[in-house]
């Protein structure tokens, strides 16, 4: 890097790819980036490894690579055989991958096992500054510790474990500036839904975001992490937040988080990342954080939502024609009409969990609406933690009893119901309040349908069997005990 | 990947056009967990008819394919390169390919080499007359051969380089090791690592 490079002001962005550069491409060739921690799971990775053995190719770096088993894993009986004959050939080639190349897996019972995105900064190996990439779209979500994180494909994923490297061609920058606060029962998620919503879901295409303001300085570590991971959905490579005294708080003390004088040399490093003045992006949103109210998505992709208390868009007030076919898709698909009061909706279930909506403080929020209450008759509620840790965390809380006093089904970790890869799935026609990630059509299991919503909205809707939020609940008889709030 | 240069074998005149990576490999065959293995899901749907070209005795063991135009349309599944490198095909000979099937071609060490139409009927009446006959595909000169008749391909010149050293993205990327050894030596030393594990008992002792 010259002298020139450096005094440059630069972005986040731009500061963590120039410290990853390997080799900078020339002649529209792309830059050679390095990774530093290579996340794997069971259902992108198999013929990685596959072609690694066909090469006679060994894992680069075994000690920046961890697997965990997330997709196919079954939330309940995890200690009888995997009854889906896919998924089981799935997670046992995964084990045979990672004892043959010296992967550290956690397996299915293992205490680290969880989804591979609240596996990693719980054990304090995302960090500020690094890069990180995983065969899953949502990886996005380590940019929340002011980390570079991306998903990549298989053929990138073989690529990584023999090269610990990637061939990327450089993104644009996006400066998403929330400012002012949020009102009480408004989340995190209901700001990234709002973001998606503002800017479409190819809106982030090409760019790195990078989420700044007084609303994200105040948000805790796994709320800017909901942010991030949700950067996908608007079509961007990555999400990033830039690293302050709660980034550094949440991982002192975590296992794989420097040590001594090494953490005194770290913070020094990360506190020079964050976006220098004068810096320019290549485009900047504002969003009003005062005026933001809980979310919600009527359609079928996560652009596709609104306040909770409006009404179920008309696609003929869509000016752009294609937009306007998808909205009436979706709509078809959804089975709703125009002009219906969001919340006269009813839900045949509830969905708490994915790498969007499952660590510890997800599930305090959510157990703090249903503490002391029962749920809606004929609502199945299922809450489903991130990773195993997260579920010792919540019981060790008694959050488990709150649930299932209010009538949810307590499972363990994995990615659930948010992909249907397991047994936890929609039946056709069943409509779902959920707080993962994606609403396409029958992601969550064939025919069902979902609305993305908050933790906060989800466990107010499962109160009421019809789509709410905390606010519709002031109204209603104080609860006889609010056991789990924080 | 192996270095390519010239092929020798049987090839199979294959008269049809527009031939999708859905017929190549049906869906269904991407389910499984490995990168190869894939030789009996090639044209799964077509092998189902005793008298398609692939289960006469002639072409019982092919290395050439000779298609019609516009061969490996559709779905970008990388698996339908795996199923002709695993069937044993190591060349299809087509007047034009589909994008993305003749860069993941490049990529797994499938020559897809365009031959003018007209060439092709003729390398089709050639193979016709004698079937079972061997041809002979040079990289460098670019040029099909069978008995007195000789016809020249084009491809573009990175992916013919890329062939002809046997260069994968990978082993592009490792040409340059020595680079990624020198970017590793300088990296700060507290950066993250999976291992050793740490945990609850290690951080204890220390």
């Amino acid at each position: 890097m010259t002298e020139n490079d450096t005094a440059r002001p630069r972005t986040l962005a731009e500061k963590v790819w120039d410290a990853h550069l390997v080799k900078k491409g020339s002649g529209g060739e792309p830059d050679l980036i390095y990774i530093d921690l290579h996340l794997v799971h069971e259902v992108t990775s198999p013929q990685a490894f596959d072609g690694l053995r066909a090469a006679g190719r060994p894992v680069r770096r075994p000690d920046l690579t961890i697997a965990t088993e997330d997709h196919n894993t079954p939330t309940l009986a995890i200690d009888r055989p995997i009854a889906d004959l896919t998924s089981r050939t799935q997670i046992e080639t995964l084990r045979t991958n990672a004892r043959e190349f010296g992967v550290r897996l956690h397996s299915l019972g293992d205490i680290e096992q969880g989804i591979v995105h609240v596996v990693g900064p719980q054990l304090g190996l995302t960090q500020p500054g690094i890069t990180v990439v995983c065969g899953d779209s949502h990886t996005s979500t380590h940019g929340a510790f002011g980390a570079m994180a991306f998903g990549i494909g298989t053929s990138e994923v073989e690529h990584v474990l023999a090269t610990q490297t990637l061939p990327l061609k450089p993104f644009k920058t996006m400066a998403i500036t929330v400012d002012g606060e949020l009102r009480p029962g408004v989340t995190a998620k209901d700001i990234i839904l709002a973001v998606i919503a503002r800017i479409g879901t190819g809106g982030g295409q090409g760019y790195v975001l990078e989420y700044r303001g007084s609303a994200i300085r105040a948000l805790s570590m796994d709320g800017r992490m909901t942010i991030c991971n949700m950067s996908i959905e608007a079509g961007a490579r990555a999400g990033m937040v830039a690293p302050d005294q709660t980034t550094f708080d949440y991982l002192h003390g975590r296992p794989h988080a420097p040590k001594g004088a090494d953490w005194d040399d770290a913070v020094e490093y990360w506190k020079t990342l964050a976006t220098d003045d004068g810096a320019t992006f290549d485009a900047e949103v504002l969003i009003d954080a005062a005026a933001l109210e809980p979310f919600v998505t009527w359609g079928t992709n996560p652009g596709q939502g609104v306040s909770l208390s409006e009404s179920v868009p008309d696609p003929s007030s869509v000016e752009d024609l294609n937009e306007r076919a998808a909205a009436e898709r979706a709509l078809e698909y959804m089975d709703l009409a125009a002009g219906t009061p969001l919340k006269d909706i009813a839900v045949d279930a509830v969905f708490m969990g994915s790498c969007t909506n499952s660590r510890i403080e997800d599930l305090r929020a959510f157990a703090s609406i249903v503490a002391g209450r029962k749920k809606a008759d004929g609502v199945r509620v299922m809450v489903v933690p991130g990773s195993a840790r997260v579920r010792l965390e919540a019981e060790a809380e008694g959050l488990d009893k709150v649930f299932t006093e209010f009538g949810a089904e307590w499972r363990f970790a994995g990615c659930s119901m948010c992909l249907g890869m397991n047994p936890d799935q929609l039946a056709p026609g069943e409509r779902c309040a959920s707080t993962s990630n994606r609403n396409f059509e029958g992601r969550q299991g064939k025919g069902g349908r979902t609305h993305l919503v908050s933790p906060l909205v989800a466990a107010a809707t499962a109160i009421r069997g019809t789509l709410s939020s905390p606010w519709d609940l002031q109204a209603e008889p104080a609860p006889m005990a609010m056991g789990g709030a924080r | 990947m192996q270095k390519f240069e010239t092929v020798t074998g049987v090839a199979v005149p294959f008269r049809r056009s527009n031939v999708d990576t859905d017929q190549i490999i049906p869906a269904v065959y991407l389910k499984r967990v490995t990168k190869t293995g894939f030789e009996d899901a090639l044209f799964a749907g077509w092998r189902q008819d005793p008298e398609f070209i692939l289960n006469q005795p002639a072409y019982a063991s092919p290395r050439i394919l000779v298609a019609g135009p516009d061969f490996g349309t559709g779905s970008s599944r990388e698996h339908a390169v795996w199923a002709l490198r695993d069937y044993g095909f190591d060349v299809v000979l087509s007047p034009r390919f589909g994008d993305i099937f003749r860069g993941n071609s490049g990529k797994q060490g499938l020559l897809a080499a365009e031959v003018a139409e007209d060439d092709i009927e003729r390398l089709w009446a050639a193979i016709e007359a004698e079937p079972g006959i061997e041809l002979t595909v040079d990289l460098v000169a670019k040029t099909v051969a069978v008995g007195a008749l000789s016809v020249g391909f084009e491809i573009d010149d990175y992916t013919k380089w890329r062939l002809l050293e046997g260069l994968d993205d990978i082993g592009l990327t490792l040409q340059d090791e020595a680079g990624i050894e020198r970017f590793e030596a300088g990296r700060e030393h507290w950066r993250p690592r999976t291992l050793p594990v740490q945990n609850e008992e290690t951080l204890e002792k220390a």
